[in-house]
């Protein structure tokens, strides 16, 4: 993946605001996949209004990083605390921690049988008990934001990638949800799809939005990201600012990755 | 560039201003003739293949034909028949004797039901194509599902008769279900509201039923006349049978392909045992077991109705299939469902309801009508326990002086009887499975 150009952030990268409340921490959390050791020692803070890069070669295990954080994955050892909640076997902490939490997945993951209006009213309705009528109202908010009002009574199906990856945002939006997760979000979109979605995740964090974002579109950690953290093996092996972090890698494994998918 | 001329000649870029308009194709690319050409008469052997096969279908038809058109409507007896068909066509032609079917139609439709109370099963059946109506159609009157609610019972009420109060007890039993379910949530915890609400209604039908409804037509003597289970039979058990197996079938199968999938050991074993057992044995060994051995493991005294008995395991069988289908479906629903859903903060049960349900219930429509298509038909073999179900009533019509010798003229009747109800259901799945399509996958 080389750098797609996106549109300038109307609010320049340094000047998003970041506060000192603890978003997310993750202290000496340790998963297996059977014997598999995947996650390796991971320790991470993350602050209220920090927007993370994740990258990595394949197999590193940074989706199954942010997987951990809304239990998607189980982690084996170790603590996570999101929010204040501790992940913790309790179904309820559990709820609670994913409704305050929104996901993007490379698949998008929408629901194929109901319209994209539904796909959004959905979880405010039924878990957050949100009457209808205002339930709607907060999507036709949320989809006008993403730029597809006028989608909402069509079936994913009958939608563009780049459009379904959009209402998968504003389905996650729609819960006002306090972290984003972005499990590779452009992966599986052809080239001219990924610009509006790309688009639309700077717009969020213009906004204040706390972003983890697992991607290898290195344009857009340029230009929005306020630290970019690299994995390999299941460990974090660096993190720092964009400009120090691609200016001035320091571990033979960054340089390596990094002149591997922007060398050409 | 496939534009070399102009490239060549006079290096100037082309570029279209008008698009053709569409043409109409050539004239024998159209109608009847071009139809039959290419679907009858494609090649050689295929036009053999349709002149062999028109045959066939003559041959066939002038067989069949004429001996149902020329079927006898009005005669006693096999002999009557015989004897008007001699006098009508000369000796040696065989045609059909329909006057069995309007002699004893009413015997393979109710059974030994009463005659003068016929009213009842026929409200019955439309009782149940108006509670239906607003499960099977989107776009039915919802306050209709009241009827749906209230249905059981009063079925129960109008096949069976007797007292009122029998029915309504039991019905109670699933308002009590209810209002533990509802009421009891915060102050127990869900999961012992659940067991509550299922252990506390099982009690009161097995122990208090009976007195409560006993004692309420003591004080309130309403009801209708009774009529006992080994009275109805015919086409009428079959719709009973079949009916009530399919209905209760489905919920059930649903929770054991759940239950497979589980994470929880006890309920994931027991739904795996429960599935193979049931499926690894023919039915017509749970119908003897329920009309044979049932009552030694029921509490002596004990009266328990062979129907009901039969009714039970022909829902169970059916169960077990509907599981199987319903984990076909499950595990054709994409892993990113389930992930979803769970990213959203819906619960399991949410999520199975919303978003994994009716997805996974859509993929197995075909498999599901299958198996009650499949259990409806499987309700013949009641008869080898003794119920009277059309089969049986052949066999009991038979073996009259009047119409001994009788065969083709029944099994044509109780034949298309069925048909007409297990096409219905295929052209429903059809319809369904076309309304549900919202062009993905």
């Amino acid at each position: 993946m080389t750098d797609t150009s996106t549109q300038e952030p109307a609010v320049k990268r340094t000047q998003m605001k970041v506060s000192d409340e603890v978003a997310i921490e993750i202290t000496d959390m340790n998963k297996w996949f059977g014997t598999f050791h995947v996650l390796r020692d991971i320790n991470l803070t993350v602050n209220q209004g920090e927007r993370i890069v994740i990258c990595g070669p394949s197999g590193s295990g940074k989706s199954t990083l942010i997987r951990c954080i809304n239990a998607l994955e189980e982690h084996q050892q170790g603590k996570i605390v999101v929010d204040g909640t501790e992940l913790s076997n309790d179904l309820k902490n559990i709820d609670k921690i994913r409704s305050e939490v929104g996901m993007c997945f490379q698949h998008f993951n929408l629901f194929p049988h109901l319209t994209i209006l539904e796909n959004c009213t959905l979880a405010p309705i039924w878990v957050r008990k949100t009457p209808k009528r205002e339930a709607e109202e907060t999507a036709m908010y949320f989809l006008e934001k993403v730029k597809i009002p006028d989608q909402a009574n069509k079936y994913p199906g009958q939608l563009s990638g780049g459009q379904q990856q959009r209402v998968a945002i504003a389905r996650s939006l729609c819960m006002r949800p306090r972290i984003m997760l972005f499990d590779e979000p452009t992966s599986a979109l052809d080239p001219e799809m990924i610009k509006e979605v790309l688009d639309t995740m700077i717009q969020l964090a213009e906004e204040g939005m706390t972003m983890l974002c697992v991607t290898h579109e290195m344009g857009f950690a340029r230009q929005v990201a306020n630290r970019v953290i690299f994995m390999d093996a299941g460990q974090i092996i660096e993190q720092n600012e964009p400009e120090e972090f691609f200016n001035n890698p320091q571990s033979d494994r960054t340089k390596l990755f990094l002149s591997q998918i922007l060398g050409h | 560039m496939s534009d070399t001329h102009s490239e060549s000649a006079l290096h100037t870029a082309y570029v279209r201003k008008e698009m053709l308009p569409e043409r109409d194709p050539p004239a024998s690319q159209k109608g009847a003739v071009l139809w039959m050409r290419e679907n009858l008469f494609s090649s050689i052997p295929n036009a053999i293949m349709t002149v062999v096969s028109l045959y066939v279908i003559y041959y066939i038809l002038a067989g069949i034909g004429p001996w149902m058109i020329g079927g006898i409507w009005d005669a006693e007896s096999l002999t009557e028949c015989r004897a008007i068909r001699d006098e009508l066509y000369g000796h040696g032609r065989e045609v059909a004797c329909w006057a069995v079917i309007t002699d004893r139609w009413h015997q393979l439709l109710f059974g030994f039901y009463p005659q003068d109370l016929y009213w009842r099963p026929i409200l019955t059946l439309v009782l149940f194509g108006v509670a239906v109506a607003p499960v099977l159609f989107e776009n039915a009157p919802r306050p209709l599902l009241i009827v749906t609610a209230l249905f059981p019972f009063v079925a129960y009420f109008l096949l069976w008769g007797g007292s009122v109060w029998g029915p309504a007890a039991v019905a109670v039993g699933f308002i009590l279900a209810w209002a533990i379910l509802t009421y009891t949530q915060d102050i127990l915890g869900s999961l012992a509201a659940t067991l509550a609400a299922i252990v506390v209604p099982l009690l009161y039908w097995l122990y208090l039923v009976g007195p409560v409804a006993g004692w309420l037509h003591g004080l309130a003597p309403i009801g209708i006349e009774a009529v006992g289970s080994d009275e109805i039979g015919g086409f009428l058990l079959a719709l009973v049978i079949g009916g009530t197996g399919i209905i209760l079938s489905l919920p059930i199968g649903i929770l054991l392909a759940l239950g497979r999938q589980s994470d929880l050991f006890i309920i994931n074993k027991c739904s795996v045992i429960f599935i193979e057992v049931i499926r690894g044995v023919p039915l017509i060994v749970w119908l003897f077991t329920a009309s044979l051995l049932l009552n030694y493991f029921l509490p002596p005294g004990t009266n328990f109705d062979l129907m009901l008995r039969v009714i039970i395991m022909v829902t169970l069988f059916a169960s077990a299939y509907i599981a199987e289908v319903v984990r076909g479906g499950l595990a054709a629903l994409p892993r990113g469902q389930y992930e979803g859903a769970d990213s959203l903060g819906l619960n399991y049960w949410q999520s199975m309801q919303l978003i994994v349900l009716p997805q996974a219930l859509k993929i197995s429509i075909p498999g599901i009508v299958s198996t009650f298509i499949g259990l409806f038909k499987d309700t013949t073999l009641v008869v080898f326990v003794g119920l009277s179900d059309p089969i049986g009533f052949s066999n009991l019509i038979r073996a009259t002086s009047e119409w001994n010798g009788i065969y083709w003229e029944l099994f044509i009747f109780i034949g298309i009887c069925f048909w007409i109800f297990c096409f219905s259901m295929s052209r429903y799945s059809q319809w369904l499975e076309r309304k549900l399509n919202t062009g993905h996958r």
